[in-house]
């Protein structure tokens, strides 16, 4: 997983959660806790952490919520980084003219 | 996708030139576009104006962290939410920041200078890049807009 996605959710638990997500299913919490040592709680918990991020939303979908992943904000930060990264080749670049004259 | 950048440049130039040009206020000013108020010191807080065409009405303030001699210079810097004008400027107290860090080395043709700038995951967690992606285009148009205005501006 992103390195960067992984800083900012700290956790092998949220990434596990993301990764099960990002297939592109609604999952409900029984689905996520399958196959976890963690209970139901804890699993809601690190998805209320996601939703605090923006990057799960829940579903009301009959009697349980269902999660689905939600790119966006990742896809925001890629192209911010680009852009970032962009800025710093430029002013490098100047830096060079700068100081090699 | 990493969670820093990471970029390394080997400058035909001595180490000392080059602290110079990172280092000393004015210089800094004139490479970096920026109308800094005075000279970099470490803990405190540097303020200018940028002169970059295009971005005349942003800002720049950062907290210099460390000045070890023709080592390393860093500082944090806040990220805004957006680089428009806005009828009120940031407070950038209140801004997630970054640290960029500059690192020296003396080479046989004269110095790599190696930048990193990271804490960039405090910008996903702030949740600040939806309101990005959101706006019409998003950050893509913007970039074509920037790459356009430079193309003619070099």
């Amino acid at each position: 997983m992103h390195a960067l996605v992984f800083a900012a959710l700290g956790d092998a638990t949220r990434l596990s959660l993301v990764a099960k997500l990002c297939g592109g299913q609604l999952c409900s919490i029984s689905q996520l806790t399958r196959g976890s040592r963690l209970t139901r709680q804890a699993i809601t918990k690190h998805l209320r952490v996601l939703e605090g991020v923006g990057i799960v939303h829940s579903v009301r979908k009959g009697r349980e919520s269902r999660f689905e992943f939600d790119p966006r904000p990742i896809e925001g930060m890629k192209e911010y980084l680009d852009f970032v990264s962009a800025q710093w080749d430029q002013a490098l670049a100047r830096l060079k003219s700068f100081v090699e004259d | 996708m990493n969670d820093r950048i990471e970029k390394r440049i080997e400058l035909k130039a001595p180490v000392s030139r080059v602290w110079r040009a990172l280092t000393d206020y004015r210089e800094f000013g004139e490479w970096f576009r920026v109308k800094l108020d005075g000279p970099f010191v470490p803990g405190q807080i540097s303020r200018g104006q940028m002169t970059y065409p295009g971005y005349e009405h942003v800002k720049w303030e950062a907290v210099v962290q460390k000045m070890e001699p023709e080592k390393l210079f860093s500082f944090t810097w806040p990220h805004p939410k957006s680089f428009e004008k806005a009828d009120t400027p940031p407070d950038y107290s209140k801004e997630p920041v970054t640290l960029v860090e500059f690192r020296l080395e003396k080479t046989a043709t004269g110095t790599l200078l190696v930048l990193t700038e990271s804490g960039f995951d405090k910008l996903l967690a702030d949740r600040r890049l939806e309101a990005f992606r959101r706006n019409e285009g998003g950050w893509t148009q913007q970039l074509k807009n920037i790459e356009s205005y430079v193309a003619q501006k070099p």
